[in-house]
């Protein structure tokens, strides 16, 4: 071992010598940013995608018709200009911007926007084969889409829809240049042309993804010349390569890093809840969770506030609901989260008469926005073991897990953790709690939750175009499943992110995505 | 000599062959379905299904495993869908990267190894050799990708002489002393283990051989200690210690994984951990057909050397 010390420090300082690099090591040229990614990203092709970590690069390549006002998950206009529903909710005439050109030179116009939705759901379409396309049902109530003129573009969809603009402002709605989609076929991905404020420039495999500024942004141009985004999978490397300045930003920091680094004046750190739900499914088809009593006392004995404050160690905040507060709009501000009371949890199991109920619990090893799935699971356990239920967990690798999840928890658990995140206040209850949303339906609603009221409210919402109506419509849905506790809501995940005193400008968003183009590095 | 590489060489081919199986066994029996690990959270039974029958993954087992088979004969190793790109291209460009760390550390383990146990074994139970010895089970101990985060906050976050990650840096790079200064921290601690594996058995090995009467002979004759030590007990001992050096070759290759994750060196090891987690099936079965392969050849290459040094290793 000493020999191998002193080989090791011989070597550095043998390279020190060698190579003269007395200067300090890692240091990123101004006016680049670097960002450090969780993963190499699938592909750039943002119709093929679904993870945030690909979202981050993509949102700063590419445009939508619509996005995100700023710090809301509010839409606002983009590559559209404006656009028009008619009565029923089913047509959507957008009026797209004029002047604005792909990073290859080719225009952005109406044949563009039609090639783009065309390729995702059209299977006909001579380019459908660069898929697949896993988000295309975000757009799946499209019938048709006409070209009226050059810079008007119409949208026929099949019933109303109202999430329909939010699917848009989604980075499966980015749009992409068609003429490289043609010449790139399959590796499109690898060669991705939009509209955005950065243009693509390289992608060295398992190193890095190189953007630079588009000086003929359509908006002010971006002040970054380039941002370079590095792969590193290793939370701690990748809090290492932010101390030795390999790296001016990271998303994702692992809470322990993130208390070390708040008090550090070197960097600073940002915090953003988002549209995220980490819960129970609880299986109401058999067993104990039939009875309502037995759901709520299940909310009631877990301390959530522990679980966010201890396990997560602050990165997230208790839910109180089926809706995330980040979805403003939408959120019932009267709902608050079922307090941690043990003594009202026994009351309502003795009600129930299930006393000493043996459960099985579905833990997974992690996943996506799962955050500490294993100690929160185990938390639970504990926390349940309090008002004398037996907890029998099983530990799934997250595939697994889905595997055996998605298909309903008939016979085999009776809860199961879970977490979503979504870009509309309609996508999760619309997707996993609706009684047509049953997994022999299609659908995600595992534990077999099914209140018709709720069905009726939820149909309403998705086919009402008036935002207040709709608002209303969800407030009312999040009161009903908050009584019926189909789930026990646990969490709503807080993004952060950590970056260099000499990044500015920077600011997370509620939708998770990654802006670069305000960020300055001095 | 030819005849007996020749053999081997044929030999390889079952070997190989059985190894196929049992990777696409292995990769079938997982739990997971790949066609979900594509679509996420979001995947509906009919989109599965659809996907599922898009990648062949409705025919049976012995279909895909001959259709694999048969286009890998001819080079097709298929393509990569968690990295939408052919699997050949990604796993020579990562196996490049695999072997230039591996290799880089096992002529520092051979290196140090072989020093260490040589000067152990001359002065056994002296000074040198009880704190040798003692660094060597700590070598041996310590979890590799624990030092290797050690080493990392000490060289590259406080002292800020080597980098932190990566191959080559970020601007500016790209020749051979930027591959240096990065190759330096993950393959001394992907080193450490075996250098310590290796010291052991030169150790054991010298003091045996030194207790030989050829030794004693040869020092009867008058020649200088250092002759008999490196000409005659080195080379003697070095029969015994060369096979385990291609042993070592394959445990280099394994930890790897580990330490191209905490260093995020873009080879093979880390490709292969995250293709498990995507349940990208050929990628997995490309990347351990490759480094299986390539443990095979470097255990060859081991016995003809020592073939070459041992005349009683019967061909």
């Amino acid at each position: 071992m000493k020999s191998l010390f002193k080989g090791a420090l011989t070597a550095a300082a043998l390279a020190v010598c060698a190579f003269g690099f007395g200067h300090a090591e890692a240091q990123t040229p101004p006016g680049v940013l670097v960002v450090g990614q969780i993963a190499e990203p699938k592909s750039l092709d943002p119709a093929a995608v679904t993870a945030v970590n690909d979202f981050r690069i993509l949102m700063n390549v590419y445009d939508g018709l619509v996005r995100y006002k700023d710090g809301t998950l509010e839409v606002e206009p983009a590559l559209a200009e404006s656009w028009t529903i008619s009565g029923d909710g089913t047509v959507y005439t957008f009026k797209l911007r004029d002047g604005v050109t792909f990073h290859d030179g080719t225009p952005f116009n109406a044949e563009a926007v039609k090639y783009n939705f065309d390729r995702m759901l059209d299977e006909n379409h001579p380019q459908h084969d660069t898929g697949p396309f896993p988000l295309a049902f975000f757009f799946s109530a499209v019938e048709t889409i006409d070209v009226v003129d050059d810079l008007t573009v119409k949208f026929t969809l099949n019933a109303p829809y109202a999430p329909f603009l939010s699917n848009l402002a989604y980075p499966t709605g980015l749009i992409v240049s068609p003429e490289a989609v043609k010449e790139f076929g399959a590796d499109y991905g690898r060669h991705p042309v939009g509209t955005g404020p950065f243009k693509f420039a390289e992608w060295e495999s398992n190193a890095k993804v190189v953007v630079v500024r588009n000086d003929d942004y359509w908006e002010e141009a971006a002040k970054l010349e380039a941002v370079v985004f590095r792969p590193i999978t290793d939370a701690n490397t990748r809090v290492a390569e932010l101390m030795a300045g390999g790296i001016d930003l990271m998303v994702e920091v692992p809470p322990d890093s993130l208390t070390q680094l708040s008090g550090d004046d070197n960097f600073s750190v940002y915090e953003q809840a988002g549209p995220h739900l980490w819960f129970l499914i609880l299986n109401m088809k058999e067993g104990p969770f039939k009875d309502k009593k037995v759901r709520q006392a299940i909310n009631y004995a877990i301390d959530k506030k522990a679980l966010v404050e201890n396990v997560l160690q602050g990165t997230a905040e208790v839910a109180a609901g089926p809706t995330p507060p980040a979805f403003a709009w939408a959120y019932n501000e009267q709902l608050q989260p079922y307090p941690h009371d043990i003594e009202k949890a026994k009351q309502l199991i003795k009600e129930a008469g299930a006393e000493g109920a043996e459960v099985t619990f579905y833990v997974t090893e992690g996943g996506s926005g799962m955050l500490d799935p294993i100690p929160m699971g185990a938390a639970i356990q504990a926390d349940l073991a309090q008002i004398g239920l037996t907890v029998a967990i099983e530990t799934y690798e997250w595939n697994t897990f889905l595997g055996k999840v998605n298909p309903g928890l008939e016979g085999k658990a009776d809860m199961a953790e879970m977490a979503w995140m979504t870009n509309d206040p309609d996508t999760l209850p619309y997707l996993a709690l609706r009684t047509d949303a049953w997994p022999d339906k299609g659908g995600f609603n595992s534990g077999y939750y099914s209140n018709p009221e709720v069905d009726k409210l939820l149909e309403a919402a998705r086919s009402s175009t008036d935002q207040a109506e709709r608002a209303k419509l969800y407030r009312e849905m999040q009161e009903i499943v908050y009584d019926d506790a189909p789930w026990a809501f646990i969490a709503n995940w807080k993004q952060n992110a950590v970056s260099s005193t000499m990044v500015d400008g920077f600011k997370l968003q509620p939708s998770f995505f990654l802006l670069l183009d305000d960020v300055v590095k001095n | 000599m030819h005849v007996y590489i020749l053999r081997r060489l044929i030999l390889m081919i079952p070997v190989l062959l059985g190894l196929t199986v049992i990777v696409f066994l292995i990769m079938s029996l997982i739990p997971g379905d790949p066609a979900l690990a594509i679509l996420g959270s979001y995947a509906t039974p009919e989109n599965v299904a659809k996907l599922r029958a898009d990648l062949g993954l409705d025919k049976t087992m012995i279909e895909q495993y001959w259709i694999w088979l048969t286009n890998m004969v001819q080079g097709d190793f298929g393509r990569s869908y968690s990295l939408n790109r052919p699997v050949l291209d990604e796993i020579l460009e990562r196996f490049g990267a695999t072997l230039i760390l591996a290799g880089t550390s096992l002529v520092l383990c051979t290196i140090f190894g072989l020093l260490t146990g040589v000067v152990s074994a001359v002065r056994q139970y002296g000074w040198a050799d009880k704190t040798l010895t003692f660094a060597v089970l700590i070598g041996i101990s310590i979890p590799s990708f624990w030092l290797g985060l050690l080493l990392m906050m000490f060289f590259a976050v406080e002292l800020r002489w080597l980098p932190v990650s990566g191959m080559y840096a970020i601007y500016g790079g790209g020749d051979l002393p930027d591959l240096i200064r990065h190759l330096i921290l993950p393959s001394v601690t992907l080193a450490v283990v075996a250098t310590g594996i290796i010291a052991r058995l030169t150790r054991s090995n010298m003091l045996e051989v030194l207790r030989q009467d050829f030794i004693r002979t040869a020092r009867a004759k008058g020649l200088d200690e250092n002759r008999v030590i490196y000409r005659h007990a080195f080379k003697a001992a070095l029969v015994n210690v060369i096979p385990v050096i291609g042993v070592q070759a394959g445990f280099v290759l394994g930890g790897a994984v580990y330490i191209e994750t905490v260093f995020q060196w873009p080879g093979i090891g880390r490709m292969l951990v995250n293709a498990i987690s995507t349940r990208d099936i050929l990628l997995v079965q490309g990347g351990v057909v490759l480094v299986a392969g390539s443990y095979v050849l470097f255990n060859l290459f081991a016995d003809v050397i020592q073939h070459l040094l041992d005349p009683r290793v019967k061909a």
